[in-house]
């Protein structure tokens, strides 16, 4: 296992260039082997932004979230990040074996604030409504309750940019839409910068201040949703029609119409 | 001869029912907890009335009062208390000895790579030896004292300690070590919450397992040439037919295997009770 060998980018000071941004990636690319995953991306992040990179399975999403997260060794120069930065995964991830506040408490071990670590937890939990489940196993916990610990154990340590890696991709459509307004109540609170990896466009449409679409490698569009979060309903047409943009560059064609649908408007047209 | 007995043993204790649905079955039905009873007290029971009958010829087994009177004298006088500590000590001092080299080669090997590609292969070779079949070099080697029964022990217990701590530590989910590194912990760190407590289950098992092997490890190993322990007191009486002190000292080691067995249960059942 030689991954446990690497020992982790603890608080490692990095040069300083945009002190306005929370994170800046400039031309960064990746590769496995033969295969170019990221082709020169260029991605700033600002604070407090809500910004979702949309894209389609393989596109290398994860892997810029990856780097992001410094999960993977990349060159410094290529991906900078202000300020702590933690991630929640598609699945919980929680120490099956630590009962839920001590596997919230273990994000703070190497922080300064690890003396009041249980008690932090115990507040974090208390924010995503976990109040009652302090002392449970994992294993006790719904899916969806599952990924609230995730939630919390992400957030505890006050990150200044929250890296979320489709953490609501394996919950049911009721606990999802749950989870977005959670994750909306917790950004408004705490006001980090979230990145939210998905391939949800009405997701990214219903959560993000900016989406982005990732394509082959590249960072292929940009749209900014000015529209307050409660007003933006799938019929608005500024939602519509950024849909049908986003859903485009993601090579979706939109389904054709049912010709057995109105027989009489297909007698017409013969 | 002694090499296909210990195996048929080992196949039997292996197959035990998990003591978990034993206990369940106990709370819901007490009825039928005492039922299972029956059968084996009729057992006995017959096997008094034939014994006293004379059907069954004393020097082929002693009658069920017999070995009952015999066990109360022998631990009257002392004998089987001391033969039965000489015995434990043997089994401690070997599976302390066996435990530490194969947690400590399991550990190494699961850690690095290195440690993988120098340990595993000579260990996976080794593993297929069966170990009583050693008797004969360790004998030659260490004389026949208490070294090579130690050292008989040791070897046993090592393995099944060795595999299955390895085991746990590959099959510990990549993705859980991930997230405790997306969280900073050190090395040491990950160790402590992630890898120890996720090995676990499978080394407890393999605890189980090597336990089991010590205690029959040590049967064979007492046979050779012992001055004192459970072994010795079984085949000097085998040598005046006293088939009464040969059946206590057997009921002696089906007890201590069962009672090191219930220890590792009720450290299961502490350690792993995150899994309920």
């Amino acid at each position: 296992m030689a991954f446990l060998k690497s020992s982790p980018a603890t608080e490692r000071q990095e040069p300083v260039t945009a002190p306005d941004l929370v994170a800046r990636v400039r031309s960064h690319s990746r590769s496995f082997g033969s295969t170019q995953v990221l082709r020169s991306i260029d991605l700033d992040v600002r604070p407090g932004e809500f910004v979702a990179l949309l894209g389609r399975s393989g596109c290398g999403k994860s892997t810029l979230l990856r780097s992001l997260a410094r999960l993977d060794k990349v060159p410094v120069g290529e991906v900078q990040v202000n300020g702590r930065t933690s991630v929640a995964f598609q699945e919980p991830r929680l120490l099956p074996w630590r009962r839920v506040h001590e596997n919230v408490a273990l994000a703070l071990l190497n922080t300064p604030e690890r003396g009041q670590r249980l008690e932090l937890a115990e507040q974090t939990l208390g924010e995503v409504g976990l109040t009652d489940k302090l002392g449970a196993w994992p294993l006790e916990l719904s899916g969806g309750q599952a990924q609230r610990v995730s939630l919390a154990r992400a957030l505890v340590s006050n990150p200044s940019l929250l890296l979320l890696d489709e953490p609501f991709s394996a919950l049911d459509a009721l606990t999802r839409i749950e989870m977005h307004q959670l994750v909306i109540e917790l950004w408004r609170r705490h006001s980090m910068a979230v990145l939210l990896v998905t391939h949800d466009v009405d997701e990214a449409l219903a959560l993000a201040d900016r989406l982005v679409v990732l394509d082959e490698g590249r960072l292929a569009h940009s749209w900014d949703i000015a529209l307050p979060r409660s007003d933006r309903a799938p019929s608005q047409p500024e939602i519509a029609s950024t849909r049908a943009e986003i859903l485009t560059a993601l090579g979706v064609k939109p389904t054709p119409p049912n010709p057995k649908r109105n027989p009489l408007a297909n007698q017409g047209a013969a | 001869m002694s090499l296909d007995l210990t195996t048929a043993q080992l196949a039997g204790r292996l197959q035990q029912t998990p003591p978990q649905l034993q206990q369940r079955a106990a709370r819901r039905k007490p009825l039928r907890h005492l039922a299972r009873w029956v059968s084996p007290v009729v057992i006995i029971a017959v096997w008094q009335l034939l014994s006293s009958a004379g059907v069954i010829d004393e020097r082929m087994i002693a009658s069920p009062s017999q070995i009952f009177a015999t066990a109360v004298d022998l631990v009257r006088d002392g004998t089987l208390g001391a033969q039965t500590l000489v015995s434990v000590q043997r089994v401690a001092i070997g599976f302390a000895i066996g435990a530490t080299v194969g947690l400590v080669l399991a550990v190494v090997a699961g850690l690095s790579r290195i440690g993988e590609l120098a340990i595993d292969p000579p260990m996976q070779m080794l593993r297929t030896l069966p170990h009583l079949g050693l008797i004969p070099l360790f004998i030659i080697w260490m004389g026949i004292g208490e070294t090579p029964k130690l050292a008989l022990i040791a070897m046993g217990v090592t393995f099944p300690l060795y595999l299955n701590t390895l085991a746990g530590i590959w099959g510990i989910d990549r993705k859980t070590i991930e997230a405790a590194r997306s969280m900073n912990l050190t090395w040491s760190q990950r160790i402590r919450h992630v890898v120890v407590p996720g090995a676990l289950p499978q080394a407890l098992v393999g605890l189980r397992q090597s336990l089991g092997i010590a205690w029959l490890t040590l049967i064979v190993a007492e046979t050779i040439s012992a001055h004192s322990g459970l072994g010795y007191m079984i085949n000097h009486a085998r040598d005046f037919m006293q088939t009464d002190v040969i059946v206590v000292g057997l009921a002696v080691y089906s007890i201590l295997g069962l009672a090191t067995d219930a220890v590792v249960r009720h450290l299961e059942r502490r350690a792993l009770a995150w899994r309920s």
